[in-house]
């Protein structure tokens, strides 16, 4: 790492850090939550940009990491720190069934298929009113002391939003990571070097699953309610389209969308129900202008301003 | 080395492949040729476990290879290169040949070493072999056609391979590249003591660096033989000369 970058992300950190001292609540508030579904995009891109898997229901994993955590608060009276653990370990357990199932099929099948088996999941959330609270949910969940306030949540988001990042940063960096990219670009060809492409696709899986429960687990802390939409397939389509918008090929891209989806949502939201309307208008300029996104864009034209000056010396 | 007994395949009633047999020894240079559709990377896919043959047997070493996963092959020190080029275009040139080797070393299942710091001698050291090594940090999809099949030629030693499979290692290429890529096969079954399978089209270059040649014809092996024995077969002038009777020069 370069000492700018070092600069640039120690100050990025503090700025972070500083944001419940000067915002309002609510916009505290919602930093958190573009903070958790940065988080999950990210989780997503790991498989979907990385890996080249068509992960079209990634939302699942998000849901099953909260309720899993939510149901160890409220049902268990184990530990609180054992509950945050559960829950991202219970979506990667649920990453590795579907993915044993799905991986079998190719592309767009895949992606076909954990649709609707996501969405049976979905459906028994919806109606196991006994167990996950039907379509009502869950709300008031007793998270612990040190966390309940606004601030706390805030900080605690980050912290392990950023550990996260950090972890998927290293991941992807890793000879792991590149077998996935080598996989994504081409899975005859890395079959053919010697590389079980199925497992290692699997391992993706199961890590995208346990990173996507980590977000679920930050909504417990930041909302202290969970309800079946957090599984619902549209939310799915969301954070795709926040892996796109962003730049998919980059890593922080999905950061990136999150926050334009989120902001976009909650600003336009105020002024029309149709807020959906913009974000597909936006979403068709992307794909016609931008086809590696926002952060893919600028990361071209940087490094085509970079590249100019070597080639003359040559 | 290899044996290829009486193989068979067939997709969809299309008999790609009948009773196909093939022997290549330690150290050779074997070429495969015959007309468009005679089969060959079909037999190339059915030897390295990418397609599954009905019936007959691979045996590599002495060793029963047939119908394993092609990465199972691969760790069996068979590597290949693809007629349709195949790199991992978003990934630099260093980077598509280090995936290999990182293969290889069985080093895929660490996910927090940085990559960079793994492997980068030997893979330079194989780019430098096939002359791709001043173009390292170029992603794959910006090579030319001729360079690219270099480099899966590259990806290919990344394995440390004992036998190589190439198919159609200069199709599409300029003349130029045609001989370095000639020069190259040369290169390694000479220094690396590779035993090579090719097939080719282009029948100077079969015949310029093949010891044995085996022809097939619609999925038969017509003829497995030193190149003048193919040479003056009459069957073999039947498939390409349509019955003239004159030997191919």
């Amino acid at each position: 790492m370069s000492r700018k970058t070092i600069w640039g992300l120690s100050a990025g950190i503090v700025v972070f850090l500083l944001f419940p001292v000067f915002l309002p609540r609510f916009y505290v508030y919602l930093v958190s939550i573009i903070l958790l579904y940065g988080l999950l995009a990210t989780s997503l891109n790991l498989v979907l940009g990385y890996g080249g898997i068509f992960q079209f229901h990634h939302a699942v994993f998000y849901g099953v990491g909260a309720y899993g955590t939510t149901l160890m608060l409220t049902k268990s009276g184990l530990p609180a720190a054992l509950a945050f653990l559960t829950g991202p370990l219970v979506s990667a357990a649920f990453g590795l069934v579907l993915g044993v199932i799905c991986i079998r099929l190719s592309k767009l099948y895949f992606g076909m298929l954990q649709i609707s088996l996501g969405s049976l999941v979905w459906a028994i959330v919806y109606r196991w009113y006994g167990f996950t609270g039907g379509d009502d949910g869950i709300h008031g969940i007793p998270v612990p002391e040190l966390l309940a306030s606004p601030k706390s949540a805030y900080y605690f988001t980050f912290i392990v939003t950023l550990a996260s990042l950090f972890v998927m940063w290293k991941i992807i960096r890793s000879p792991f990571g590149s077998v996935l990219q080598g996989i994504r670009d081409n899975p005859l060809r890395s079959e053919m070097i010697g590389i079980n492409v199925r497992r290692h696709q699997l391992l993706a899986l199961v890590l995208a699953g346990f990173f996507a429960g980590v977000a679920g687990s930050l909504f417990v802390v930041v909302d202290n309610t969970v309800f079946p939409d957090m599984l619902f397939w549209t939310l799915s389509l969301e954070i795709v389209i926040m892996c796109l918008l962003g730049g998919w090929f980059t890593f922080l891209g999905p950061m990136l969308g999150a926050a334009a989806i989120v902001a976009l949502r909650t600003f336009v939201s105020g002024y029309t129900d149709y807020w959906a309307l913009v974000l597909g208008v936006i979403m068709m300029l992307v794909i016609f202008f931008l086809p590696n996104g926002i952060l893919g864009y600028v990361e071209e034209r940087l490094k085509g301003g970079l590249r100019a000056p070597q080639s003359e010396e040559r | 080395m290899l044996e290829v007994t009486s193989i068979s395949k067939s997709f969809a009633g299309f008999q790609a492949v009948n009773r196909a047999s093939l022997a290549v020894e330690k150290g050779e240079i074997v070429a495969v040729i015959g007309p468009n559709g005679a089969g060959k990377t079909t037999l190339f896919n059915i030897i390295t476990g990418i397609v599954k043959p009905d019936s007959g047997r691979v045996l590599f070493k002495n060793e029963d290879i047939t119908g394993l996963a092609p990465y199972e092959v691969c760790r069996r020190r068979i590597s290949r290169s693809f007629q349709i080029v195949n790199v991992f275009q978003r990934l630099s040139v260093f980077e598509n040949v280090q995936i290999s080797v990182l293969s290889r070393a069985r080093k895929t299942w660490d996910l927090f070493t940085p990559s960079a710091r793994l492997a980068g001698g030997e893979t330079e050291e194989i780019l430098a072999s096939v002359g791709l090594l001043t173009k390292k940090d170029r992603p794959a999809a910006l090579l030319s056609h001729g360079d690219r099949k270099v480099l899966e030629i590259a990806m290919a030693l990344g394995g440390n391979p004992e036998f190589l499979i190439l198919d159609e290692p200069t199709a599409g290429m300029a003349a130029e590249e045609t001989f370095r890529c000639i020069d190259l096969i040369r290169k390694l079954s000479r220094t690396r003591g590779l035993t090579i399978l090719f097939c080719e089209h282009d029948m100077e270059i079969v015949f310029g660096i093949a010891n044995r040649i085996m022809v097939m014809v619609r999925g038969c092996t017509v003829i497995q033989g030193s190149c003048e024995e193919v040479r003056c077969n009459e069957a073999v002038q039947d498939a390409y000369l349509g019955g003239s009777n004159i030997c191919l020069q």
